[in-house]
């Protein structure tokens, strides 16, 4: 027995989680809202996802090839983000935005940033801020459902007002919560089905790769506020069931306020983040000149994360606060 | 049930072993005794070369109150007494002893008896001291320093650790179904010394055939009570701080010991060992090793002569049954890598381990990706994600900050880690480089 056998650290087993296996998991939580998205808006909605997915990739490879480091796009964070970015967009969108989007979020929030983990802002959120900046008015056409899109031309049909912007004119009779819940009406790519968010959702929190506090959280502020004050008759008869149920709220809920490197990392924390994020949509919605308002709430909240994590550390095993220290 | 906050769940792969009964191992005919099997100063020789001597002689004295008495597990001859390589990897002062095979018998420890109860605690701890036991949950920490508490201390929980959480032992578990007199024994001896009517026994709920064997011999029990405290199946269960909290809901403050919290927690063996010392005369002088591993023909349960050879114990199990890449000494969430197969067991040494080269793989890190998975499962409310960041960076006050200090290294962090960094790793090298920094002040 003279071989000399490897030495190493405690401990000697890991576990089955790798980043990987769980951006595998996410993309596969949000896959039904693929679905969904093409039984809604047809066959572009994959279309523009696909071009979304294959630029950030291949953004991601260029970049790791060009400053000579080890090619990450085997993590599948790029897939996640261009996912998430094309679920962020109208189906009518010109591809070449789509990649200029992309290359965005890759490169600029990013990359420039330090990569996976460095990031102080969602790629896919902060990409889509900066498309809805440069091009406000592609970013939001809506055509109505069953409109046919071609792919590299405008449609010829007359736009449709989402639901959040028929609430904010004060006229919600077109919509059925049936209807938004299934998500059967104009919106982004990814954000109009309920159903299929939440089942992926659900997929994640069984998984253990989410846990249910902040997606519940701003969910249940995003109500009790709209509830309260989305309504001009008065406190406290706001639709909020209708508020939750339309615009960017679940995607934005679910799978984006979850990411990993913008959120807190502390369960306190968490908890801050999404009361926020809450907040900070029904200021938005109710008060602001806009009817959306989830992806800069999570933007917002995604800068104050070093801040919420640093006050929220948690306290250290043990430690009770004697006078003398307190002193 | 039972438990503490935060913790792991891994795949415990014990059904290998925690069926079969603990054999007694027939002793090598060379066995090395290293000075140093516990925390504290190396042991000091009282043999020479070429001294004949017998089972349970005293070969080696505590040098100062912290530290151990070491005894031959055999009886023959000093062969040596040179630098040989120590488990942990480095070459320490070893007694080298020939056994002649006759097993003849030292005297026994002078005051023991079933009659302790009349002696004083004093008198208690000094056979306990005699004897040379320490911590055999790994941790090796003299017994009788930990049983010495200051005047001023008022313990009133004596607890013993059955919980075995680490994968793969089974070594605790066997001896609470095969010796469980001597267990419960251990304990009323321990409660004696502190005058005590209860003592409490922790035991995972993984083991319930161990919890109604223990539970059968408590009730024999007379005037005194023994509780079996049922835990919940979690790593680490076991660890001192955790296991306290499980039992007796104290919280243990930072930088504070067990008896601050009017505790004392022993190890299963340990205790085993005690009742042994105190009440037979004999001192530590064998252990039980779990051998496991995916690389073993046989995985089993053997009362192991101290001082015997890894290489010894996986040939007598009928070997490998695949070059094995890692050998572990204790659990693979805690353990120590050894560096070949020479080594010997040790006072220690509760598990032999050895993995094939696909368990030994090292995984590749990869960068953090914050998934807070390492603070959701950090017994001691750490945030690992910072401290390995921290200790990459050398950042030496942010480590302070980030309570450093506190981590006991029990690899949770590591275990869920997607990104596979080695937190603990990193964890233990700040801490040394913080053990230098205050030196170099004191200086």
């Amino acid at each position: 027995m003279e071989n000399i056998l490897t030495v190493s650290h405690s401990p000697h087993i890991a576990g089955k989680d790798t980043v990987r296996s769980i951006m595998l998991d996410v993309i596969i939580a949000l896959l039904p809202a693929l679905i969904a998205g093409c039984i809604i808006f047809g066959l572009r909605a994959l279309v523009v996802t696909a071009v979304c997915v294959l630029s950030c990739v291949i953004a991601e490879y260029i970049w790791n090839k060009l400053l000579k480091k080890d090619n990450t796009c085997g993590d599948l964070s790029a897939v996640v983000t261009g996912m998430l970015l094309a679920y962020n967009m109208p189906a009518s969108i010109p591809l070449w935005m789509t990649v200029i989007g992309s290359v965005f979020a890759i490169i600029v929030v990013k990359q420039f940033f330090g990569g996976l983990g460095h990031n102080f802002m969602n790629p896919a959120l902060a990409a889509r801020a900066f498309l809805l900046a440069s091009w406000a008015l592609a970013m939001t056409t809506w055509y109505p459902v069953g409109t046919t899109l071609p792919i590299f031309s405008a449609p010829d049909a007359v736009s449709s007002a989402t639901p959040l912007a028929a609430y904010a004119a004060g006229d919600t009779a077109k919509y059925s919560y049936l209807t938004l819940f299934l998500g059967n009406y104009g919106g982004c790519i990814g954000e109009t089905s309920a159903l299929a968010l939440l089942l992926g959702a659900a997929y994640l929190i069984v998984k253990r790769v989410i846990r249910i506090r902040v997606p519940l959280i701003y969910i249940a502020t995003v109500a009790v506020g709209t509830w309260l004050f989305a309504d001009s008759n008065g406190i406290g008869s706001g639709d909020w069931l209708y508020q939750i149920l339309s615009g960017g709220l679940i995607l934005g809920a679910c799978f984006m306020a979850t990411d990993y490197t913008t959120t807190p990392t502390t369960p306190k924390g968490q908890i801050i983040f999404a009361l926020g994020c809450g907040i900070i949509t029904v200021l938005i919605r109710v008060w602001g000149g806009y009817p959306e308002g989830v992806s800069y709430s999570i933007l917002l909240m995604n800068i104050a994360t070093p801040l919420i994590d640093k006050f929220t550390a948690p306290k250290r095993y043990g430690y009770v606060k004697s006078k003398k220290e307190a002193a | 049930m039972k438990t503490f906050h935060g913790g792991i769940h891994p795949g415990d792969h014990k059904e290998a072993t925690n069926k079969k009964e603990i054999v007694n191992l027939t002793p090598p005919s060379e066995l090395i005794f290293p000075l140093s099997q516990h925390i504290g100063a190396p042991s000091k020789p009282c043999v020479n070369i070429g001294d004949t001597v017998c089972m349970g002689q005293k070969i080696a004295e505590a040098d100062g109150f912290v530290s151990a008495n070491i005894h031959s597990s055999v009886s023959g001859k000093v062969k040596a007494i040179e630098k040989r390589l120590h488990p942990n990897g480095l070459p320490t002062m070893s007694i080298v002893i020939e056994n002649d095979g006759l097993d003849t018998e030292a005297a026994p420890i002078e005051g023991y008896g079933e009659d302790y109860e009349k002696k004083s605690p004093k008198e208690i701890i000094n056979i306990i001291k005699e004897a040379g036991i320490v911590g055999m949950g790994g941790a090796t920490f003299p017994t009788h320093v930990k049983l010495s508490v200051p005047d001023e201390a008022k313990i009133d929980y004596v607890i013993i650790n059955g919980a075995e959480c680490e994968p793969y032992l089974t070594s605790d578990h066997r001896a609470m179904l095969e010796t469980p007199n001597e267990i419960i024994g251990g304990l009323l001896v321990l409660m004696h010394i502190f005058g005590l009517k209860d003592g409490y026994i922790g035991v995972e709920n993984n083991k319930t055939d161990a919890i109604a064997v223990l539970e059968k011999e408590a009730a024999l029990v007379k005037d005194k009570n023994i509780h079996i405290v049922t835990l919940k199946t979690k790593y680490p269960q076991g660890a001192e701080k955790q296991l306290i909290n499980a039992v007796c809901g104290r919280k243990m403050a930072p930088g504070t010991l067990p008896w601050q919290v009017g505790c004392i927690v022993n190890n299963i063996d340990t205790c085993a060992s005690t009742y042994r010392a105190v009440v037979k005369g004999t001192p530590l002088t064998t252990r039980i090793v779990t051998l496991g591993g995916s690389a073993l023909k046989n995985p089993m349960n053997y009362k192991v002569r101290i001082g015997t050879p890894f290489s010894y114990v996986v040939e007598q199990s009928g070997g490998l049954s695949e070059p094995a890449e890692k050998v572990l000494m204790g659990g693979p969430m805690m353990g120590l890598s050894v560096p070949n197969m020479d080594v010997p067991v040790i006072k220690g040494t509760s598990g032999i381990l050895a993995l094939p080269a696909k368990e030994a793989k090292l995984d590749k890190e990869s960068p953090c990706i914050r998934c807070a998975k390492c603070v959701y499962v950090c017994p001691m409310s750490l945030q690992p994600n910072l401290l390995d960041s921290a200790a990459r960076l050398h950042d030496i006050d942010k480590l302070k900050k980030l309570n450093v200090t506190d981590c006991i290294e029990c690899g949770s962090c590591a275990f869920v880690c997607p990104s596979k960094r080695r937190q603990v790793q990193q964890i233990k090298i700040a801490k040394v480089k913080l053990r230098e920094i205050a030196q170099r002040a004191k200086a």
